[in-house]
């Protein structure tokens, strides 16, 4: 084991990959309105919205176009205001096609309502459930990935009480550099949106957990925290996957939350930076959630950058206004580099959790020959959930999915460092996703039936 | 000396002699009674245990026979009809004919009619490429060519065709257990009959996208235009999802649909013969 040093981390496994974050120094760009974008109506974990606009109806920026099903499930809006021109399916970053809203730039109308000044509103004028009901209403979701809806987080659950609030500022994928912008340009704004989210938990504190390579936002926010009541910056030390909600509320309280239960298990509530950003401008700024910021990186792009887009723009205007697909590029991803997916084209819209796309040379996108396993136990070792990986994947091999199962196959947080850490360049992951897939596909038939 | 000897060998064989009194009698009282025409049914069965008739092994087909009353739900597609009519004059009850299964692959998706866009080089598995994107070109619904039919198949009647990258199921070692049926997650196979001399004529095409996005990714997908359907004078064929289907029971051969098809998606198996 490597020595540990004294800053807050998650007890056991996990790497520190390369930083390799050429990007942290570029402020966030905002790019002119794309002419047409494509919005998903599935951009969150949970049941897809109902599209609300025909063919051919005029839509303002900010308006809903998509109505949320059920409680597991927010609106949709649009992000530029236009004529919506197909609602038909779209490829999406899996490849697959999936229900989408077109629309084509008209000028930039917004709907009513919507305060686009930049002043700071520290007065949160909404009362608890109108909080919860209104990020609902905003089509708030988890900006770090997951995609999970913000209100399902905040609605109080019977007999669990958090008693504190964790804000996740790790970024522990390597290239990203969207939340690093925005905490050190949109800090006091992050912070708004933490009291307000400590609001509608109603708990006294607040941590915001960021890593230990970001020493300017770390300085920056701890600065700026002075003045707001129950918010502390805790620095983390840089190792992957510190960002994983299981290991960054390990790290930042020593709580564990149970297998198969929720952070709430563990009185803790973690949200993004990203989110509470989003959550202020809702709030505060009546703007429901139609832009995020986008790390656009690569070490053969001319200009790494971080832009802020209106969701459903198209990565392939990104790419091209960060200089444009380098010649010899191998591979493209969406997301980072160790959970991120590759791309089959670029044409695909940025949703809500698209945190980065990164451009690679074919260099770096081969894989390396599979060898056999040599039992060296590296992959155990690393897992930051004290899993069996070569294990699993042995069994996954052998279609004995009820067997990984049994492996605690379904607490596998799909991080992927197993499959990084491996000297015989083993397919760890893909061989436990498959057997994760089963084993749901398994458990929905069951409870079918 | 002889004395201990003599000991020896009667203390011996009073244990055996009342082992076996033991034995036979616990033999005796949990005596499982088994119909020998299961034995008999399992000697006629070709015995692969592929698991074609829906059972685990052999042994449960002939089980499953000899308990049933009629041979309605019960049939063993390697051995086919001659197996099962011996199998019914076994136990004396009416054999109920069937026609030949074979598998067809449903996906024309050859290199030349379906350009490559991306390469891939992860793990060779189609259950494992299906769940992580959509393979190397542009349609999401065929072969992705890594062949989980070509390993779930016990009798090495599938293999990839080197050119087209397609599967190729051989006509003769094809027996239709139906065990590359299920391992293709996509649902590119079925078990269809093999129709009058081996001839069959069927829809090689699942991808149910509108005909433009269909055809830009593949030459020769089925685009759902419907000539084969309105050419058809039997209703064999029944159109879907931008896609048309061929039903096996009412299909006559009578290949006017495949001069219709303006994308060659009708594949015809004719073994180089005309009708």
């Amino acid at each position: 084991m490597e020595k540990r040093s004294k800053i807050k981390t998650f007890p056991f496994g996990g790497v520190h990959p390369p930083d390799l974050k050429h990007s942290a120094q570029r402020p966030i760009e905002s790019l002119p309105l794309p002419t047409t974008v494509s919005i998903p109506v599935l951009q969150h974990f949970g049941a897809p919205s109902q599209p609300i606009v025909k063919v051919g109806d005029k839509v303002k920026a900010g308006q809903v176009i998509a109505q949320a099903q059920g409680f597991l499930s927010v609106n949709i809006h649009a992000t530029i205001s236009g004529t919506v021109t197909r609602i038909d399916e779209v490829m999406d970053v899996s490849g697959y096609k999936r229900p989408a809203i077109t629309i084509n730039a008209e000028g930039e109308e917004w709907v009513e309502g919507v305060d686009l000044s930049r002043a700071l509103d520290r007065n949160i004028r909404l009362n608890r459930e109108e909080i919860v009901k209104k990020v609902q209403q905003d089509g708030l979701v988890g900006l770090g990935g997951a995609g999970f809806p913000v209100h399902v987080k905040l609605t109080p659950v019977a007999g669990k009480q958090a008693d504190i609030l964790l804000i996740n500022g790790a970024e522990c994928e390597p290239y990203l550099t969207c939340d690093h912008r925005l905490m050190i340009e949109k800090g006091p704004e992050i912070l708004v949106g933490v009291l307000i989210l400590m609001k509608a938990l109603n708990v006294a504190k607040a941590v915001i957990g960021v890593e230990s390579n970001k020493v300017d936002a770390i300085a920056h926010l701890t600065a700026i925290a002075r003045d707001f009541d129950g918010i502390k910056i805790v620095t983390l030390q840089t190792r992957y996957p510190q960002g994983a909600e299981k290991q960054f509320i390990e790290a930042l309280t020593g709580r564990q939350v149970p297998v198969g239960g929720l952070p709430l298990d563990a009185k803790c509530v973690v949200q993004n930076i990203a989110t509470a950003f989003a959550v202020y401008e809702s709030v505060q700024k009546n703007k429901p959630l139609i832009e995020r910021v986008v790390t656009v990186a690569g070490e053969d792009l001319k200009k790494p950058s971080n832009f802020r887009v209106r969701i459903g723009t198209s990565m392939a205007y990104l790419i091209e206004a960060a200089g444009g697909l380098p010649e010899g590029t191998g591979k493209i991803i969406s997301g980072g580099p160790m959970m991120g997916k590759a791309l089959n084209m670029i044409d695909i819209p940025v949703v809500k959790t698209t945190s980065g796309i990164l451009v690679f040379g074919q260099e770096k996108s081969r894989r390396d020959p599979v060898l056999n396993c040599i039992r060296c136990a590296r992959c155990v070792a690393h897992c930051p959930l004290g899993l069996e990986p070569y294990l699993l994947m042995n069994l996954s091999e052998n279609e004995r999915f009820d067997d990984a199962e049994r492996e605690m196959a379904m607490n596998c947080c799909e991080c992927g460092t197993c499959a990084y850490v491996c000297p015989s360049k083993r397919p760890l992951l893909d061989y436990i996703r498959l057997a994760k897939t089963f084993i749901t596909q398994k458990r929905k038939e069951k409870a079918a039936r | 000396m002889i004395h201990s000897i003599l000991l020896s060998v009667l203390l011996l064989s009073g244990v055996g002699v009342l082992s076996g009194i033991i034995l036979y009698g616990v033999a005796k009282k949990f005596q499982i009674t088994e119909d020998p025409r299961i034995d008999d049914v399992q000697a006629i069965l070709p015995g692969v245990n592929c698991g074609g008739c829906g059972y685990p092994g052999c042994r449960s087909f002939a089980q499953a026979c000899v308990a049933a009353k009629d041979l309605e739900k019960l049939f063993c597609p390697v051995g086919g009809n001659a197996c099962m009519r011996q199998v019914a004059q076994a136990l004396g009850i009416e054999i109920i004919e069937r026609d030949a299964l074979i598998a067809v692959v449903r996906c024309n998706g050859s290199v030349q009619n379906r350009p490559r866009t991306n390469a891939y080089d992860g793990t060779t598995w189609c259950k494992i490429v299906h769940n992580l994107y959509t393979g190397e070109t542009g349609c999401s619904y065929g072969c992705l060519g890594f062949g989980d039919c070509v390993k779930s198949c016990k009798f090495g009647a599938i293999k990839i065709d080197p050119v087209t990258k397609l599967p190729l199921v051989d006509e003769e070692k094809c027996v239709a257990c139906g065990a590359c049926v299920k391992a293709c997650p996509r649902q590119l196979i079925e078990l269809r009959v093999k129709g009058k001399d081996g001839h069959r004529i069927f829809v090689s095409c699942r991808n149910p996208e509108k005909g433009s996005v269909a055809r830009k990714n593949c030459s020769a997908a089925c685009i759902g235009c419907g000539k084969c359907f309105k050419a058809c004078a039997f209703g064999a064929i029944t159109m879907g999802t931008n896609l048309a289907y061929i039903d096996f029971q009412k299909c006559t051969l009578c290949q006017k649909c495949v001069a219709q098809c303006p994308t060659k998606a009708i594949h015809e198996v004719l073994h180089g013969k005309k009708i």
